[in-house]
């Protein structure tokens, strides 16, 4: 019986969670379309978001792209099937591992630091200061960071799946044996329109989760630095698997057969 | 005038107001005291909208602050934070104008920031910190900083939350005699928590002490020595004997 209890329990808290996650990001959408806004928050978020994650996604694309073109020539080395290399590496990057690897690094880099940031800002009472100064904390510190991250983070995916395809690129014609020409030509003529749309949209989904669960958490968060330690925590680990979930709902969508 | 009617608030199982009832008087300065966690923090959160009371009424000037326009409301208060609560990511100068920069009462920016200095220089301090961060600041300098956001906008009233709480006696006095200038010449409405009695000779017209989610007694502060109330002699001569319980 108190099993069955515990198991109840914890589906009621879920759902409740669910919920509330449900409303905070109704009350963001919505916040989003109603003045005021706060430009200089936009433009600040869209610098930490977007311009200053460029190096770390550049270095996981390039990376995780000549480690892909390596595995693919072994593994396709088995069956006579090396020549897939730059077809495998382009889909795989623009299709999955491009979107996901940029959404979990956004998550690490972006959702933590607006989590702990937000969660500080309620310890010491700044968000209390905000609202006592005719400011809503939602419009003020949500709203901008959600949007700028839902925007950017798409970015981020392009040029991340650009890295990732050059990184394999690299790799299968600096040691693999490729033909440069050819290996570009084949990347170019396999990729369809559908792919980079995908991979984009995807781009905006995670960013806006991101941002979203280090609002959320951060808006959240428990009393002192216990409270922002597992605020920041939760956030990303929120984040992270909303990420890959929708990642799976996204490529049903749109690959479904 | 602020007018608290039996207000009630409860945190799960902690009910820190048990029916408060509260007049304060429009251009005095009324000074909360009570010890830690009998709720004085929570009191005037109440009447800022920040902590929705379960129980009770508030009204300000005769309006029930929770049927007015909310921006327009809180565009009337000031607040001093007892940790100063000053934006990090801000200026000094564009914390102090933080109001001024945006929302119905926005002005131009080189504007904002002459008023930002002008009352930094209120406060004691230079116009060289407007450009500091706040974390490059000292305790004192930050809670000037946060007393100069609070006049900034020129409020009808003003709250302090625990002014004086962690500067030394010298920098506290400084603070008691800024804040009761600032009123004084302002003529604002003020409401200050503090457990500091010599804050409460320096700023208040009028004290209320805050026992057991109740006020317990409340006066002029000429009257405070002689309330004849065990509890209020207990908590201003600081003694360890009496009915309030040094254990809670």
């Amino acid at each position: 019986m108190r099993f069955l209890a515990a198991i109840g329990r914890a589906t009621l808290g879920l759902l409740a969670t669910i919920g509330r996650v449900s409303l905070f990001a109704w009350a963001t959408l919505t916040h989003l379309l109603r003045p005021p806004f706060y430009p200089r928050e936009f433009g600040i978020a869209l610098l930490n978001i977007g311009w200053l994650s460029l190096p770390v996604v550049g270095l996981t694309a390039i990376f995780t792209g000549g480690a892909l073109a390596l595995q693919i020539y072994a593994g396709g080395a088995r069956f006579n099937a090396e020549a897939v290399v730059p077809q495998i590496v382009a889909i795989g990057m623009v299709r999955e591992l491009g979107p996901v690897l940029v959404g979990l690094m956004i998550a690490a880099r972006v959702t933590s630091s607006v989590a702990a940031e937000i969660a500080t800002m309620k310890v010491t009472e700044q968000i209390d200061a905000l609202i006592t100064l005719s400011t809503h904390p939602m419009k003020y510190l949500t709203a901008p960071r959600v949007l700028a991250a839902t925007l950017t983070v798409p970015l981020l995916v392009g040029v991340g799946d650009i890295i990732g395809i050059f990184g394999g690129y690299a790799v299968a014609t600096g040691t693999l044996g490729f033909n440069a020409a050819a290996y570009i030509q084949n990347t170019v003529d396999f990729l369809e329109l559908k792919d980079i749309t995908s991979s984009l949209a995807k781009g905006a989904v995670f960013g806006f989760i991101a941002a979203l669960m280090g609002c959320y958490f951060g808006m959240n968060s428990g009393r002192g630095a216990q409270g922002v330690g597992r605020a920041t925590k939760g956030s990303v680990e929120a984040a992270a698997v909303l990420i890959l979930a929708a990642n799976f709902v996204l490529t049903g969508v749109f690959f479904s057969v | 005038m602020i007018t608290l009617d039996n207000v009630h608030k409860s945190f799960g199982d902690n009910h820190v107001l048990r029916g408060v009832n509260l007049q304060v008087g429009k251009g005095t300065s009324m000074v909360i005291i009570g010890g830690s966690g009998t709720g004085k923090s929570v009191c005037i959160k109440t009447i800022l909208g920040l902590v929705t009371p379960d129980q009770g009424t508030i009204t300000v000037d005769g309006i029930d602050v929770t049927k007015t326009d909310r921006d327009a409301f809180l565009a009337r208060f000031g607040m001093l934070f007892q940790g100063g609560a000053l934006f990090d990511s801000l200026p000094v100068w564009q914390n102090v104008a933080f109001r001024l920069l945006r929302g119905s009462l926005a002005k131009p920016r080189d504007e904002a920031r002459a008023i930002a200095i002008e009352k930094l220089r209120r406060v004691g301090l230079t116009p060289d910190v407007a450009d500091r961060l706040p974390a490059e600041l000292s305790g004192g300098m930050q809670k000037r900083v946060g007393l100069a956001r609070a006049i900034a906008a020129e409020p009808e009233i003003i709250f302090f939350d625990e002014p004086t709480t962690g500067l030394d006696p010298i920098m506290a006095g400084v603070i008691n005699d800024l804040i009761r200038e600032i009123v004084t010449e302002m003529g604002a409405t003020t409401m200050t928590i503090t457990h500091d009695m010599t804050s409460v000779r320096t700023i208040a017209d009028h004290v209320a002490m805050l026992h057991n989610g109740k006020i317990r007694w409340t006066g002029p502060t000429s009257e405070m020595d002689a309330a004849g109330d065990p509890y209020v002699d207990q908590f201003v001569h600081g003694r360890a004997d009496g009915p309030i319980a040094s254990v809670r």
